[in-house]
This record gives structure tokens, C-alpha cells and sequence, in this order.
């Protein structure tokens, strides 16, 4: 309800900005969002894809978070050797 | 604003799976005796915290306002002494609060219907350098931040994996 009010008042402060330049970045946003994405519904408001795109980047955080935990866990135990192996591996 | 295709996923991926391989290898290097004790546990794992971020940076170089900013932060940062709470990891933070203040504006306003302003703002906290980008600047790096932040998890998740194994 609001949305279409507040981007004119973002466009008007920036004159070079129009409402369909924002209206195709929030579609490319929408395209890159796991969950919304997949929904059946192509009437997302640009708020909304806002919001859930804010989710999915602390999603990520939150996963680059624990993937750091994990690796640091690992590099105890493993040695130099395993890892050429997986240098190798990884570049191939 | 920059084109939004001029990144090739491919060798972005290689770019930053070399950098941060580099720096485990060096964080694992300069291991002491006791490297399971679970401070060094947790010493190293704010190391590869930053690593994996200085490497996503320095793979798209200053291409882009993100990664300038971040970039920015980080060399900042390593003259100090680092603040676990810094950082990209506000975002951890704003959750609690918004989960702490249940009675505050944010729940209130999710409850009537997203705004598309507060939106915009609560993603500056998390785009880094979005404070100071127009909403044109703050959608286009969002996107290519986003793409960055996938390609991050997935080369870590390799690693583990291959690591686990």
C-alpha cells in the first residue's frame, strides 16, 4: 500500500532513479531468493522481496558463520598432506 | 552503475576457493601444540571468519561498492583489536534485538504489512557500505552480494566436506 508512495518519494529525491529501474532490480532481487522464487504467486510486493532478501542474507551469514566453526574444527585434525589433496582436488 | 553482468560466476569461484585455501593453509600453519583446545578452537575460527571475507573481497577487488567497503572495514580493522561483534555480523545482532524488543517497532510493523523504506533500510545494515548508497546502487549490489555470499557458502561447504572425509 505504501510501497508505491515511498519509491516516488525515493525517485523524487534522485531525479535519475525512475520507478521502473526499481522495479527491475526488486524482480532481479526476487530472482535470486530460494524461497519466494518457487512460490506459485508472481504478485510479491517489492517490500516483501525486500524483506525476505534481508533474511536470506543473514541466512547466509549465519551459514558462512558455522561453516567457519566446522572448518576450525577440522583444521585440528587434519595435516598438510590432505591438503594438496584437496587443493588438487578443488582446482581440477 | 556498473553492469550488472560483467562478473563471470566461474572465476570469481576460483578466484576466491585459491585465496581462501591460501589462508587456511596459513591458519593451519601456524597451529600450536594444542590446536584442539577449544579456545584455539575459537581463535581460529574467527581467523577463518575473516578470511573467508578478505578473500570474497579481494576476489571481486573494487569493482564494486560492497567490496570496497568491506575491504575498507577489514584493513581498519587489523590495526585493532577485533571485536567479535563487529562487523558483517551485525546482522546476528539485529536479529536478537528484534527478538528481544517483541513489543517494539519492528514486530509491530511486520505485523501491519512490510514497508518498503524500513525494508531498504534494514538491508543497508547488511549490504556492506549500504548506509551511504542511493536505493538504485543498494538493489544492484545487493544482488551481486548475494551472488558472492552463495559462492562463499558453497566453496565452504566443499572444503568441509572434503576435509570430513
Amino acid at each position: 500500500m505504501s510501497t508505491r508512495r515511498s519509491r516516488s518519494r525515493q525517485s523524487a529525491s534522485n531525479s535519475r532513479i525512475t520507478d521502473d529501474q526499481i522495479n527491475d532490480l526488486v524482480s532481479k532481487l526476487h530472482q535470486l531468493l530460494p524461497e519466494i522464487r518457487n512460490s506459485h504467486s508472481d504478485k510479491v510486493s517489492a517490500a516483501k522481496v525486500l524483506q525476505e532478501t534481508c533474511n536470506y542474507i543473514r541466512s547466509l551469514h549465519r551459514e558462512v558463520d558455522d561453516l567457519s566453526e566446522r572448518l576450525s574444527e577440522l583444521l585440528a585434525t587434519t595435516d598438510n598432506a590432505q591438503a594438496a589433496v584437496i587443493r588438487s582436488l578443488l582446482m581440477q | 552503475m556498473n553492469n550488472p553482468h560483467h562478473l563471470n560466476p566461474t572465476s570469481l569461484k576460483s578466484r576466491f576457493t585459491t585465496r581462501f585455501l591460501r589462508a587456511l593453509t596459513k591458519i593451519r600453519a601456524q597451529k600450536p601444540i594444542s590446536s584442539s583446545s577449544p579456545t584455539e578452537i575459537f581463535r581460529r575460527y574467527r581467523r577463518i571468519k575473516v578470511a573467508a571475507d578478505k578473500s570474497m573481497a579481494y576476489s571481486v577487488r573494487s569493482r564494486r561498492i560492497w567490496s570496497r567497503a568491506m575491504l575498507w572495514k577489514l584493513r581498519s580493522r587489523s590495526y585493532r583489536r577485533q571485536d567479535p561483534c563487529s562487523g558483517r555480523r551485525s546482522g546476528k545482532t539485529n536479529q536478537a534485538i528484534m527478538k528481544k524488543s517483541s513489543n517494539g517497532n519492528i514486530t509491530r510493523r511486520r505485523e501491519d504489512g512490510v514497508g518498503f523504506v524500513e525494508e531498504a533500510d534494514e538491508l543497508r545494515q547488511l549490504v556492506p557500505g549500504g548506509e551511504t548508497m542511493n536505493l538504485c546502487n543498494l538493489l544492484d549490489e545487493t544482488a551481486h552480494y548475494i551472488k558472492c555470499l552463495t559462492t562463499q557458502v558453497q566453496v565452504m561447504k566443499k572444503i568441509a566436506d572434503f576435509y570430513s572425509f
